[in-house]
């Protein structure tokens, strides 16, 4: 009778997983302070919290347990201090708005703090104009997803970053979306974790900062608007897939910023509205496939510091510069990208352009060089330049180019819908008010 | 159209009786001008000039080299937008295209204009007509004339395409290179009294505003490549109306970011109105000073 004995057993042991101990405290309850509350609920039972507004100060949190908002439960740290300090692992914060921590020189407040500890789950919260939102150190098997987090970094340049990582090992950010923080998201000596599907959008600094952080995959997140981009730096083994990086358009502005990255992948990302695509500074062993630069500045920019990089299959169109480099030799390899400034034709009709096409053009060498020289950009003098440049190269590095360009935009299977126009526009004019 | 402007050529059919008749009529009777019941409070020699505009105008109007300037801005245009699919980026071809006809266009059809009725200017200059009125018929009529073609060309397309700011500031930088080529047009012309010679240093202006000035510029800021160039850059670009007008348009089609620092030093002058004021007072000088040593040496010139 195995079956009888296995119902028996689920019966016996169902009181256990179900039915764990849920103690409900704060305004309405006989326990108002939210602290003696965690004190009093056993470890592993959950903590329901009565809605209303609490202005308790710094929540500590030494013990395994589920904290549960009901309804709508604001903690205000009132400008003073941390909200909520987790040291414990196997904690649950779910489904709280978190407002107004402090902001000190000293230490780095934020909204929800983890220390040295693991498995802490981080859901459903939302959290405003704290200095920073949610900040692991020290930490393993962390999850954090579904949070909104909004700072107010114009107002106040002291501020931290959205969800900032430093030193932890298999963490997963998604779904999260974080703005007007100093960096959206925050990556420091942290391996093998994921990132997918964030949104990080107009922030002071990065949409996304990494660095030291190795064998991460970050996929399908959105960065848009940020002040300077995304940027991505001494690290190796990351994986970037799937990615939209829209309208980091600035001065010193990047799509991302790839510096003395390894053996790392880029692809299916779609490049919009930047003005640098990707700039590239002692980067090796880059994949760079099936990716979209659509209307950028500068697509790519490759210094000649980087090597055995391949580019392959991506479309180039609308860029100013599809790609500039500043030196004359090319240790990388193109192949069979499409280019919108390709001329050349295709007589047997297998889909590839049969004369090479050199992405570099003499006016972006000048540029590299001389940068006030961009004040000469669309002179009809530069486009006699280039024209000439291209029939005879002499300037450009004579390597660098696309033996067998595709005739045809590639359309790729990312799944990643194109802004339309007019959203396009719309962006154009907000930006330019 | 050459043809028919080309001294040897048969003279333009309906402006001669037309033009002698209406001006002779005017100048004949300076002293009753004021008491005929269709002049109001003109300045009689206000009144002259109007006539004298009308009649160029018409004259220019009917050029067929008008109307294909006019077409061809359409078709551009036209193509340009409907090719590109993004209004911003349509601008931005469109802006090549403008910056390089519109002046070359100016230049040449104001010279050759300007020579052909040479014999009308100087049969208008034995009449009691002051040497200005005539001038500025001239110029003004040629003007009114290609504006109204950049109007129709480009300013119908981009308003249908894109009703923008950036679209506005376009049209604005087109119609003041136009202006000022008009002017630089009417200096070569009476600098000196070969039509070839004329024609030839017309075009040597063009070619010298479009490529040369800025292969000069490049030169300067590679060899002074280890200073801070900016605020240099700045005032060579200004010493030429058509690199003023591209930067002018330029900035507004959001390329400022692309140009770093010099882009934001540029963005941060020409953002502000004062600094739009400035743009504007050195268009407006390119228009005047030329027209005005025109003006000096038509008045001291022995026709």
């Amino acid at each position: 009778m195995p079956i009888k004995k296995l119902l028996i057993l689920f019966l016996a042991l169902s009181p256990l997983c179900s039915f764990a101990g849920v103690l409900r405290c704060g305004n309405g309850t006989d326990i108002r302070s939210l602290q003696s509350g965690i004190h009093q609920v056993p470890a592993g039972d959950t903590l329901l919290i009565a809605p209303g507004t609490y202005k308790q100060g710094n929540l500590f949190i030494r013990k395994s347990l589920t904290l549960l908002a009901e309804g709508k439960v604001v903690l205000d740290g009132e400008m003073k201090d941390e909200i909520i300090t987790v040291f414990s692992p196997h904690v649950r914060i779910k489904g709280f708005t978190i407002i107004n921590s402090g902001n000190l020189s000293t230490k780095d407040l934020a909204g929800i703090k983890v220390l040295a500890t693991r498995d802490v789950f981080i859901e459903n919260n939302t959290l405003y104009k704290c200095t920073f939102g949610i900040y692991l150190s020290n930490t393993r098997n962390c999850y954090i997803r579904h949070n909104k987090i909004s700072g107010d970094a114009l107002a106040d340049q002291s501020i931290g970053n959205g969800i900032h990582v430093w030193k932890a090992d298999s963490a997963i950010i998604e779904n999260n979306e974080s703005t007007g923080q100093r960096d959206g998201i925050y990556f420091e000596f942290v391996t093998n974790s994921q990132i997918r599907n964030n949104q990080s959008h107009h922030n002071f600094r990065y949409g996304l900062h990494f660095m030291f952080s190795h064998s991460n995959t970050y996929t399908s997140n959105e960065f848009r608007e940020n002040g300077a981009g995304v940027a991505v730096m001494y690290s190796h083994h990351v994986k970037m897939h799937n990615n939209v990086f829209d309208h980091n358009w600035g001065p010193s502005s990047y799509g991302i910023l790839l510096k003395d990255i390894t053996d790392s992948e880029v692809l299916d990302n779609r490049f919009e509205n930047n003005s640098a695509g990707i700039y590239m500074e002692g980067s090796n062993r880059i994949k760079m496939e099936r990716n979209d630069f659509l209307n950028n500045g500068w697509a790519l920019r490759i210094q000649a510091s980087c090597t055995d990089n391949v580019v392959s299959h991506n479309n180039f169109s609308g860029n100013t510069f599809d790609v500039s480099t500043n030196g004359e030799t090319q240790l990388n390899s193109f192949n069979h990208n499409y280019w919108d400034k390709y001329e050349g034709y295709d007589l047997n009709k297998d889909g590839k352009g049969d004369i090479p096409y050199r992405p570099v053009s003499l006016f972006s060498m000048i540029v590299e060089q001389l940068p006030p020289g961009l004040l000469l950009l669309r002179s009809f003098m530069v486009y006699l330049l280039d024209k000439a440049e291209k029939i005879i190269p002499s300037l450009t590095p004579t390597n660098l180019m696309d033996e067998q360009p595709a005739m045809k935009f590639i359309p790729h299977p990312s799944g990643v819908s194109a802004f339309s126009t007019l959203d396009r526009i719309k962006n154009n004019l907000t930006i330019n008010t | 159209m050459f043809n028919r402007l080309h001294p040897q050529g048969p003279l333009p059919e309906p402006r001669q009786p037309l033009v002698i008749t209406g001006t002779a009529k005017s100048v004949d009777l300076p002293g009753t001008m004021i008491s005929e019941k269709t002049v109001h409070t003109l300045h009689p020699k206000q009144h002259i000039m109007i006539r004298l505009l009308k009649y160029v105008l018409l004259d220019i109007l009917k050029n067929r080299m008008m109307v294909f300037y006019t077409l061809f801005l359409l078709a551009v245009s036209f193509g340009l937008f409907t090719m590109s699919g993004d209004p911003v980026k349509g601008l931005a071809s469109l802006l090549n295209i403008v910056l390089m006809v519109t002046p070359l266009l100016s230049i040449i059809f104001a010279t050759i204009y300007f020579y052909n009725s040479y014999e009308f200017i100087e049969l208008l200059s034995s009449q009691p007509i002051r040497r200005n009125t005539i001038l500025f018929s001239q110029y003004f009529g040629l003007c009114i004339s290609l504006l109204l073609s950049l109007l129709l060309g480009v300013g119908i397309p981009v308003l249908i395409f894109a009703p923008l700011k950036q679209g506005l500031i376009l049209l604005a930088a087109a119609g003041g290179l136009t202006m000022s080529f008009v002017s630089l047009a009417l200096l070569s012309a009476l600098l000196t009294r070969d039509k070839a010679r004329g024609i030839g240093l017309s075009i040597l202006l063009w070619f010298y505003f479009t490529i040369l000035y800025d292969a000069l510029m490049l030169m300067v800021m590679f060899a002074f490549i280890d200073y801070p160039m900016e605020s240099t850059t700045m005032l060579m670009l200004s010493l030429n109306p058509i690199d003023l007008a591209r930067v002018v348009v330029l900035l507004q089609l959001d390329i400022s970011a692309l140009m770093g620092y010099t882009g934001a030093m540029m963005q941060d002058i020409l953002g502000k109105s004062w600094g739009v004021m400035a743009a504007t007072g050195i268009m407006i000088l390119w228009i005047v000073l030329p027209l005005a040593i025109a003006v000096r040496k038509f008045k001291r010139r022995d026709l």
